[in-house]
């Protein structure tokens, strides 16, 4: 009985990745002969792409005789990746290696028994010592280390149109009051204070507003439980949530976090909170200059914090190039490979020897504040919350984006931070 | 009894396609309904039975009732408003038109579109943004003087899943123009003419003669037409995204499963799924039936 279980169950896998597959996503499938490496993300476009086509060449130049399989799904922040990686891998069919946001989404895998240890490959390559000490804790579990973080992102990140203030009066705001004082100006001239984009941005923004409105120590004991959901703090951030969401613009579901920061850029908004891969969108997607066609400051209230997420590389259980994708972990986690994937990509190196030298100055600032400012992780991106209790919260901010009502949001976030067993 | 030499080949001609359809239908439908029977929170499963559970659950789930609202909207706009734009075409049609094919065509052309073309089609098409960011259709309004049209589509508080019915009635309403069209060409020449010689205005022969005979062809429809609506995922997905204000139950069902890997709960809106669309189709099975052994 507990066979066929299985075998059904692997059939209904099976024909679901087929399903998948079919729907254009562009899984790299096909053989997994010997000499082959399957590399699982959802880099498929823009300075992301850029970046993986990087690593692959070191890669390629370290080990010539490895055959690189590029199996990634496209879809911003891993929407549809995630779900092909979970049929895949409850279907034995596990990629040689899949990225995922170090911090509680990757608990996820590892709680599933889905990825193997890495201690030792740590031991060997000497990263314990130059992998940031904050980071270690998030991919670690019973002092087993599980994935190899390639690079960091800031998330809290005010993004602004230099001209719009200057014209304005408008200097970049420190605390959110001083933002809804630049912000009832602005509305007056008929410009949007705020760019806003579809849900997750709105998810996003609402977690650099709890970061601002209620500091790095208690934000971040929001994860840990001892800040409670259903504190007045916690109102007060939410209060002061939904206040900003009254300078946005009206048709936010309906754009991309590119198209909020476009208003930025064509002056049409003066702000826009995304993490700072839209510096990328900015400097080489527009060719704007920093400072003359964007500028950037913390998100209200967050100076001196660094909000961060990570992506990192596994070794799942059962990967059928096991040797070839340690060689892919090996060179993910090198100076060489960091270096090469971080400048395409436009996030900072996890590795804190990398070369300062060879990275534009917004990066170079972003590396000084990494390692000088206080650390608390993002939400949205998968640092703080298991991917069932961000859904949740994800679910109540839809609710309260339709009602508006913050008691109901609240208690909503308490329920889900309870049964996240917090 | 019959000698097996008159079924024997029958059956194992159909055999491959009754297994095929017995594991890949309804072995699956069994064994999601078991799995929304179970506590699987989680990536590696776990078959803990807790019962129905995760049914009365849903039964207070917030998000569930406006995905239940939601999918009432869009299937009551979508099916009014195909239905009768399609009998309005396939009468129009049944005018004896010059080019009668080329209308035919152009009509039941959208249907060969996938939704999620159509959805991003009709994504730049409904655009909500106003005053000089104005594009789409909105654009238009404003460029013919029609200002007061201009609106915010799908993105209207409560009513934006009607916005949502738009572009799905714009690809199937050529398909039930062509059902309706199929339906009024069967109905005999005698029968109208019999109609005129009593003295009928051709109003009074669509109203007593043809529709009364379409009835059946409106019954296929609105069992084919709401199967569809009840279980719209791609077309929201591509205009809208994940967003709450326009979630139907089988976006909930996909967002549990595999954003939150809750696949318990996952199964149970599947199972729902399963049901709401059961309701419309079984009715319509027994009718055919029952049909088919009295004629």
């Amino acid at each position: 009985m507990k066979l066929r279980k299985s075998k059904l169950f692997g059939a209904i896998a099976i024909a679901a990745s087929i399903a998948l597959t079919a729907t254009g996503c562009s899984s790299g499938g096909g053989s997994n002969a010997s000499g082959q490496v399957e590399v699982f993300s959802w880099w498929t476009g823009g300075g992301e792409e850029a970046g993986l086509n990087a690593l692959v060449e070191v890669f390629k130049q370290e080990y010539p005789d490895v055959e690189f399989v590029n199996a990634a799904v496209a879809g911003g922040a891993g929407t549809n990746a995630r779900a092909v990686l979970a049929t895949r891998l409850q279907a034995g069919e596990a990629p040689d290696s899949f990225q995922g946001h170090a911090g509680a989404e990757l608990f996820d895998y590892i709680t599933a028994g889905q990825l193997e240890d890495l201690s030792s490959l740590y031991d060997e390559e000497g990263w314990r010592k130059v992998m940031p000490a904050t980071l270690l804790p998030l991919i670690t579990v019973d002092g087993k280390i599980y994935s190899v973080p390639v690079n960091i992102h800031r998330a809290n990140v005010m993004w602004a149109n230099p001209k719009v203030l200057a014209d304005n009066g408008i200097s970049k705001p420190g605390s959110w009051d001083e933002f809804f004082a630049a912000a009832d100006k602005l509305k007056a001239k008929g410009i949007t204070p705020l760019a806003l984009g579809e849900q997750w941005t709105q998810l996003h923004l609402f977690e650099t507003v709890l970061l601002g409105v209620l500091g790095t120590d208690a934000y971040n004991g929001l994860w840990n439980g001892t800040t409670g959901w259903n504190s007045v703090e916690a109102k007060g951030a939410l209060d002061t949530f939904k206040r900003v969401l009254t300078y946005t613009n009206s048709d936010a579901a309906s754009l991309s976090w590119q198209d909020a920061s476009k208003l930025v850029i064509d002056g049409k908004a003066a702000f826009n909170i995304m993490g700072d891969w839209a510096e990328g969108y900015f400097r080489v997607d527009n060719s704007l200059v920093e400072q003359e066609g964007y500028t950037w400051a913390p998100a209200p209230g967050t100076a001196g914090t660094f909000q961060f997420l990570s992506d990192s590389f596994t070794l799942p259980v059962g990967a059928k190039n096991r040797d070839a994708a340690i060689a892919w972990l090996k060179v993910a986690g090198s100076a060489a490979g960091q270096d090469a994937f971080n400048v395409k990509k436009g996030s900072i190196p996890a590795r804190n020897d990398a070369d300062k030298a060879i990275y534009p100055p917004y990066l170079q600032s972003a590396m000084d504040d990494w390692g000088s400012n206080k650390i608390a992780g993002s939400l949205t991106h998968g640092v703080t919350a298991s991917n069932a209790w961000k859904a949740e919260i994800d679910t109540a901010l839809g609710l309260f984006l339709q009602n508006k009502d913050v008691a109901k949001f609240q208690a909503a976030l308490a329920t889900a931070a309870t049964s996240a067993g917090k | 009894m019959k000698r097996a030499k008159d079924w024997m080949p029958g059956l194992l001609l159909t055999a491959p396609s009754l297994v095929a359809l017995a594991i890949f239908v309804y072995g699956f439908i069994g064994w999601n309904f078991r799995i929304s029977l179970t506590n699987w929170k989680a990536l590696s499963p776990d078959y803990s039975f807790i019962g129905l559970q995760n049914y009365r659950d849903l039964l207070v789930d917030e998000r569930f009732k406006i995905d239940i609202k939601n999918s009432l909207i869009f299937t009551v706009v979508f099916m009014v408003a195909c239905l009768l734009l399609g009998l309005l075409l396939a009468i129009l049609l049944d005018q004896k038109l010059k080019f009668e094919g080329l209308f035919r065509s152009v009509y039941l052309l959208p249907m060969a579109i996938s939704f999620i073309v159509t959805g991003v089609v009709w994504r730049w098409l409904m655009n909500p943004a106003t005053d000089d960011r104005i594009s789409g259709i909105n654009l238009l309004f404003t460029k013919i003087g029609l200002d007061s049209l201009v609106n915010q589509w799908h993105l209207t508080p409560n009513w934006g899943m009607a916005g949502i019915a738009l572009p799905a009635v714009w690809q199937m309403a050529g398909y039930t123009m062509a059902l309706f069209l199929a339906g009024i060409r069967s109905i005999p020449e005698e029968i109208r003419e019999a109609g005129r010689v009593d003295g009928a205005s051709e109003w009074r022969i669509y109203r007593h003669v043809i529709l009364p005979q379409l009835r059946p062809i409106a019954l296929s429809a609105i069992v084919i037409l709401g199967h569809i609506s009840l279980k719209v995922f791609d077309l929201i997905i591509a205009i809208a995204g994940k967003q709450l204000a326009l979630d139907v139950p089988a976006i909930y069902m996909w967002q549990t499963s595999f954003d939150a890997y809750n696949f318990g709960k996952g199964a149970t809106l599947a199972t729902y799924i399963l049901f709401s669309v059961a309701i419309v189709i079984i009715p319509y099975l027994i009718f055919t039936m029952r049909q088919e052994r009295n004629s």
